[in-house]
């Protein structure tokens, strides 16, 4: 009798195992579609995490601490956690190492080509559409206990920049460019003067110009043996930035990889040729721009705006011992240009992305919060901290802030001069920033464009280059391969909420289902009804 | 069962004091080969006359490491003549795993310069029999002088250094920051200054080098000013001499 129990309960476990294991690889566990809820519950209590991200600066880590408290001071009920980073690629790898054990944060600043592979989890990333325009809880909504930005007063380009597989995935937080950094002193000795707006040509002419050596193989500009008269932070953005001027193809919205081209190979030959001249390297290969301007072994140095207060002998974030600072004119100028009449420059800077949580409730409680990283005070104060600038018309056009752009120079940190001047440059360029395609995979395009530069500067510096198309074959191929571009189409089709939602499961999926079903409990009905045929057989024979 | 414990926390034990303590095992100054370059390898002083960005390769022992990262290490190495620090190697979690202090490793990539620190980069390496463990050389002297760099990214020790304060962003002194500008929190790199003859000079306790759970992580956040110290570690550097530390005490 026992065994006869026993033996259904197996059968009847085992009919139920197949149709489980094969529903959890169709998408269990993946979060519900989030609805924005009729109302706030502030009856209950809600600990949200935020991971954000700092360039090393306790100002604006204190921004952040202050805009907690003073959330938290007008939402009792919700307490924010906050975790700090100085990279955004450690945050990158942490988010995607917490998406499959739905530990991931519940607000983050990133940076929209990271927020792409975000969606790679089901249901990951909360699109904000419905919540930017909720009457209540949208931007600017009444029910909001703080004085936020209406969805008018938001700078629709940076808003814009979110837009992700057709949604809002995100928002804006602050914005920023590159901006050339330039010894004046050193322009004007070897007797150029700068133009309006800024030309390759013309970087590298004077760049050239600084290699004269005395007769004891001194620089004669510096008097010293070292001397990189330009120098490029971020080779990703040197890449992107001039293929955008020359109208170069780079990438489709859709993923299409367009950067091996002849267009790129004619790039990176000049930057070979001025690397054999010795007039140009790399943050990655030589060190920080700033720290080489800052000891005038550097006539142009390229950096984020965000990266001001490293610049300028009067620097207050400069990272090198004040007797190593010498004393020249800075000026502060847009990139350069390969068409001065129709200027181009990234806009980068972190976003904020929301992700799901079962907890509708816990999700609005963290929109909430992100929305309130808007307000102008944190706008306005996280800004001044570099050449950020505000993402919202609200801020920008503040009495507070027009102060404070108005001010530049009246003292070394709050006011410092070269930080304003980078700042204005974004705010005068706004309409002529633009960026490159978000798809799950651009941050990896992103990097290669990066690598090709670095890797034709080392090549050059290694006596490995040849300006022949089989030099390029093999590099093309060797970063391809190294970022697996050549796997991102796969990649793309396989995942994504919005790209690729795996959806119902294919007829034939669902039939083999049943069948496996029927014919288990096919088996246990004939296993039940032998059994109770042998207990009839056995009481008879009783 | 009880025995696998112990043994099992005895090599957790040994693991974290071995990922701070260069001198572990084998004991320092051991040495169980003699050292023989094999051939092509450069000696240290063709290491030194090599130019920039020029193909190197050399025989050099594990002394610790820093970083494992995304199939690449970061190492702290030297010989009986010289240091090399190994950039972002390529490296496997599983021989990052057998990189232990002593270990002697053949190590071809190029030399070059990033803010001053010579090192060696785009590298790949291959363990060999052997082993030696360097003992900290003392040079305090040294601080200061243009002979300094010559035992760049060496293990060595300072004598009777004293703590200096340092001044955070909100100018209060303190005898350490997080970070540069103190804008850090607990795991983060610890700065603080000592001086010598009248000069001071920025250490570093490097938290992927010694994190938050090591014993020289902790001695410097009980560092008073003026405290007289003695210290041991690798001589980095950053614009200028920065060192690595691994281990602080008592000025004896």
């Amino acid at each position: 009798m026992r065994k006869s129990v026993l033996c259904l309960l197996l059968i009847a476990a085992l009919s139920v195992v197949p149709v489980l294991s094969l529903s959890s690889c169709h998408g269990k566990g993946s979060l519900p579609d989030f609805q924005v809820p009729d109302e706030f519950d502030s009856s209950r209590n809600y600990e949200i995490t935020f991971w954000a991200k700092n360039d090393t600066n306790l100002t604006q880590k204190n921004v952040y601490l202050q805009a907690i408290e003073e959330f938290e001071s007008l939402y009792p009920n919700i307490k924010v956690n906050i975790r700090l980073y100085t990279d955004y690629g450690r945050i990158y790898n942490d988010v995607i190492t917490n998406i499959p054990t739905d530990t991931t944060p519940n607000i983050c600043i990133t940076y929209p080509d990271h927020i792409a592979t975000y969606t790679t989890g089901k249901n990951t990333i909360v699109p904000l559409d419905d919540l930017l325009k909720d009457s209540k809880y949208g931007l600017g909504g009444s029910e909001l206990l703080f004085d936020g930005p209406s969805y008018d007063e938001m700078i629709t380009k940076y808003l814009d920049e979110c837009i992700i597989q057709g949604h809002h995935l995100g928002i804006p937080y602050m914005r920023s460019t590159e901006a050339c950094y330039i010894n004046k002193t050193y322009v004007d000795a070897l007797g150029y003067d700068l133009p309006e707006t800024l030309t390759w040509d013309f970087v590298w002419e004077v760049s050239e110009a600084a290699m004269k050596k005395d007769a004891d193989g001194n620089f004669v500009l510096n008097g010293e043996k070292v001397m990189i008269p330009f120098i490029y932070k971020s080779t990703d953005n040197m890449m992107i930035q001039m293929l955008r001027q020359k109208g170069a193809a780079y990438s489709t919205d859709s993923g299409d990889i367009l950067i091996f081209s002849d267009d790129t190979k004619e790039l990176l030959r000049t930057v070979a040729e001025e690397t054999e001249k010795g007039v140009f390297s790399t943050f990655k290969i030589s060190g920080y721009p700033g720290n080489f301007l800052n000891a005038g072994q550097c006539v142009f140095a390229i950096d984020s705006t965000a990266g001001a207060t490293w610049m300028g002998k009067l620097a207050p974030h400069a990272d090198i011992s004040p007797d190593k600072i010498v004393d020249y004119e800075i000026a502060v100028m847009s990139i350069p240009q390969f068409d001065p009449s129709d200027p181009k420059m990234i806009s980068q800077g972190p976003s904020i992305c929301v992700f799901n949580k079962t907890d509708p409730q816990e999700v609005l409680a963290s929109w909430l919060f992100a929305q309130f990283l808007l307000t102008n005070k944190i706008q306005i104060t996280y800004a001044q901290t570099e050449g950020y600038v505000p993402v919202t018309l609200k801020a920008q056009q503040s009495e507070e802030y027009l102060d404070y752009l108005s001010r530049s120079g009246e003292d070394g940190s709050l006011y410092y001069d070269v930080k304003i001047s980078a700042t204005k440059i974004l705010i005068e360029n706004t309409m002529n920033t633009f960026i490159t395609p978000v798809f799950n995979g651009s941050a990896s395009l992103r990097d290669a464009a990066g690598q090709l530069i670095e890797n034709t500067v080392k090549s050059v510096r290694r006596k490995e280059y040849s300006r022949t198309d089989d030099y390029f074959a093999g590099l093309y191929s060797s970063i391809s391969s190294l970022y697996r571009l050549d796997q991102l189409k796969q990649a793309q089709s396989g995942s994504g909420s919005f790209r690729s939602d795996l959806g119902r499961l294919p007829k034939t999926s669902a039939a083999l289902i049943v069948c496996i079903v029927l014919a288990w409990t096919a088996i246990g009905v004939f296993s039940a009804a032998a059994a109770v045929k042998k207990k009839k057989n056995s009481k008879n024979r009783q | 069962m009880k025995k696998f414990a112990v043994i099992a926390l005895a090599l957790v034990l040994l693991f974290s004091l071995a990922s701070c303590q260069p001198a572990g095992e084998p004991a320092p100054g051991d040495d169980t080969t003699p050292d023989e370059k094999g051939e092509g390898v450069m000696t240290y002083a063709e290491y030194i006359a090599a130019d920039m960005d020029a193909r190197v390769v050399v025989e050099t022992y594990v002394q610790a490491k820093q970083s494992w990262w995304e199939d690449k290490a970061t190492v702290y190495t030297q010989d009986k003549d010289g240091a090399y620090f190994l950039y972002e190697m390529a490296c496997s979690k599983e021989d990052y795993d057998k990189l232990v202090p002593g270990t002697k490793i053949r190590v071809t990539g190029h030399k070059s310069s990033w803010s001053g620190e010579v090192e060696i980069i785009d590298a790949t390496f291959e363990i060999l029999d052997g082993s030696f463990i360097a003992t900290a050389k003392d040079i305090t002297a040294l601080l200061g002088t243009d002979d300094l760099i010559n035992h760049q990214n060496e293990f060595v020790s300072f004598k009777g250094m004293k703590v200096e304060a340092s001044t955070d962003a909100d100018g209060n002194e303190a005898p350490f920051l997080y970070k540069w500008d103190g804008s850090g929190e607990e795991g983060d790199d610890l700065y603080f200054k000592v001086s010598s003859n009248g000069n001071t000079y920025t250490f570093t306790v490097e938290s992927y080098l010694c994190g938050k759970d090591t014993d020289v992580y902790k001695a410097v956040k009980d560092l008073k000013v003026g405290d007289v110290i003695d210290l041991e570690g690798f001589l980095y550097w950053y614009e200028g001499v920065n060192p690595h530390i691994t281990a602080v005490a008592a000025a004896k």
